[in-house]
């Protein structure tokens, strides 16, 4: 009986692009650019459609950026080996510095967002940095708990507004702004970040991730390197949280609520991790459906576990690369 | 005063010890980090509480059924989910995340946060020690926790099983080149781990009422206590919950008593600087690793 096998092959095109050849065919040139420009289109063309669309999806794109830039984050330090269970604890400290920047002190949301996020940032890598030195699962374990034990900090001891919070937090008073920020942000961080990791540094942060030991014995400080990814990726999320302070115009315990930790972490899985991309398509499908599912209330954090859960085990290489992969390959039934 | 510090600080060290026993011994063996571990322990105490109530079985049944069927599911899961994605850390840790957070949340949409929700004492009365009362209940919590130790020492010093589970633990390559079934052992050792938690469940849950926050409290705890001591060493376990135990009632005593959670955080902190692995662990740190 004669047997047969999938087999894979790069699409001509896709081999062809790989070349400098690719610029001299606009079809080529159409291949490379089409799936980053339908992004980049399809998110600054949104904004401008609120009339059809209407005010509450454009607030969901907003939140979606959000989560998408946690997300990114996540993605980030994954590269370098840290698996963070506590994105709510960037974000949470990014928007604390803003909240009590703007309340105490009254200052402007345009002064405020940019202290908050390298002071958030700072603030969170210091917290940090001791548990670097520690592998494996020690360094999620601290980010999980990290954000829980905080909250409980400011529950009991009342500081920054306790339980309350702090509200009546400047707002941004302009549409295009407050929509286009994160847009603009979520751009930025996704390209960079793809940048970055196919850079030259970006080969020793993945050299740190796949092992250690060589890139030590090489001479360079894996450390620093941690230290180096935390820091970026502790920025972007005091950056999300503190946009979402004036989005808001409120922050509060629930800055460190676990949907902060556990969405990001869920679209960075369900896209798939290592991609950056992943991260992205994870949170434009997981966000606008679990604001479709508002009304299952506590229920949409057993859906987005069952999500992660199901993806972790039986999808773990995410729909980012299974897309990419029809989008350059084609397969085809050989015999054997 | 310092009879009240003695005895309470006793007591609390010794939950301590029983919260931390289910999530170490699991890490420890088949170095499995079970961030499910807070949902296990409130499944158990659900779990009792149903058996109690809507199936009306007496005590001395109920609580040896719990700890039978948690076993089981532990045995069971192992093989549904960890053996899967077994050595991918990453995968490990969010697999077990997920479902923790699930069941956990899951518990609180089914509507199990109210006052009704609690599990009678195992034996009422009070006792008086050093001129403090002293319900038999918190008693029994140091003698679990104390012949739990006693039993584990003993299970993995002088049975097969047990002496499987500690050569899995120091080196899984010759253990399986010796015959041993890792997954096997893998598998009996997050059973055995699920096991103490039930029991952990049933002797500490019934002073005060069932929560869900409690399943993120105990995780939190287990968590806590394991990085100060050393998540693989039992030894580090009992004397990082002393400490943790000590502290935390003094604070609670001399200062406020919402400054144990400060403690808490100040002791992982002041840890991780000084010794990263933990007082007692060893394979924390890269350095470290043979």
């Amino acid at each position: 009986m004669a047997q047969y096998r999938k087999e894979r092959l790069d699409r001509p095109i896709k081999a062809r692009c790989e070349d400098i050849f690719a610029l001299t065919s606009m079809r080529e040139i159409l291949y490379l650019i089409f799936p980053r420009a339908l992004l980049i289109v399809g998110v600054l063309i949104f904004p401008l459609l609120k009339g059809v669309v209407g005010l509450y999806w454009e607030k969901v794109l907003v939140i979606t950026c959000v989560i998408g830039l946690l997300s990114l984050s996540w993605d980030l330090m994954a590269q370098v080996g840290l698996i963070s269970l506590g994105q709510a604890f960037f974000f949470g400290v990014g928007a604390y510095i803003t909240g009590i920047l703007n309340h105490k002190f009254s200052l402007p949301p345009f002064v405020t967002i940019p202290l908050g996020t390298i002071g958030g940032g700072i603030v969170s890598t210091l917290f940090l940095l001791p548990a670097l030195r520690a592998r494996g699962v020690y360094f999620s374990i601290l980010t999980l708990i990290i954000p829980l034990l905080l909250s409980r900090l400011i529950e009991a001891t009342k500081i920054f507004g306790g339980t309350e919070g702090l509200s009546g937090l400047t707002p941004f008073q302009n549409f295009w702004i407050e929509t286009y920020l994160p847009i603009f942000a979520l751009l930025v961080c996704l390209f960079g970040f793809r940048r970055l990791i196919n850079s030259d540094y970006g080969l020793i942060v993945q050299g740190v991730r796949d092992n250690d030991r060589i890139v030590m014995s090489i001479g360079i400080n894996i450390y620093k390197i941690k230290a180096h990814i935390l820091f970026i990726s502790s920025l972007v999320g005091a950056f999300a949280g503190s946009f979402i302070t004036h989005y808001y115009r409120f922050v509060g315990l629930p800055a460190f609520a676990l949907d902060y930790s556990i969405l990001p972490l869920a679209c960075a899985i369900l896209g798939g991790p290592g991609s950056f991309a992943g991260a992205l398509v994870g949170s434009f499908i997981l966000v606008p459906l679990s604001e479709v599912l508002r009304v299952l209330g506590s229920l949409r954090v057993v859906f987005y576990s069952l999500i992660l859960a199901v993806c972790i085990l039986s999808l773990p290489e995410g729909i980012f690369h299974y897309i990419q992969r029809k989008y350059h390959q084609f397969e085809r039934i050989v015999e054997i | 005063m310092w009879g009240n510090v003695l005895v309470y600080g006793v007591i609390n060290s010794a939950t301590f010890i029983l919260l931390t026993l289910g999530f170490s011994i699991v890490f420890g063996i088949s170095r499995i980090a079970n961030f499910a571990y807070g949902a296990f322990y409130l499944s158990a105490g659900y779990l009792t509480w149903v058996f109690l109530t809507k199936a009306n079985l007496p005590l001395f049944l109920a609580l040896p059924l719990t700890i039978l069927i948690m076993g089981v599911l532990g045995f069971m899961g192992y093989w549904v989910m960890i053996y899967r994605i077994r050595g991918n850390t990453l995968s490990e840790v969010i697999a077990t995340f997920a479902l923790g957070v699930g069941i956990l949340e899951f518990f609180r949409w089914m509507g199990f946060v109210t006052y009704e929700f609690s599990l009678p004492f195992l034996k009422k009365g009070t006792i008086e020690i050093v001129g403090i009362p002293l319900d038999y209940q918190r008693l029994l919590i140091v003698l679990i926790a104390g012949g739990l130790l006693a039993f584990l020492y003993f299970y993995t010093h002088h049975t097969r099983i047990g002496r499987a589970f500690r050569a899995i633990a120091q080196n899984e390559r010759t253990a399986i080149s010796l015959g041993i079934n890792s997954d096997f052992i893998g598998a009996l050792s997050f059973s055995l781990g699920t096991a103490v938690t039930a029991i952990a469940a049933v002797t500490v849950l019934p002073l005060g009422i069932i929560t869900i926050n409690i399943g993120y409290e105990v995780l939190l705890t287990a968590m806590a206590v394991g990085i100060i001591g050393g998540l693989e060493s039992i030894i580090g376990i009992v004397i990082a919950s002393f400490i943790l135990g000590f502290a935390q009632v003094l604070a609670a005593i001399y200062i406020a008593p919402h400054w144990s959670i400060v403690v808490i955080l100040a002791s992982i902190l002041g840890v991780l600087l000084v010794r990263p692995s933990g007082i007692f662990g060893k394979y924390k740190e890269l350095e470290e690793r043979v």
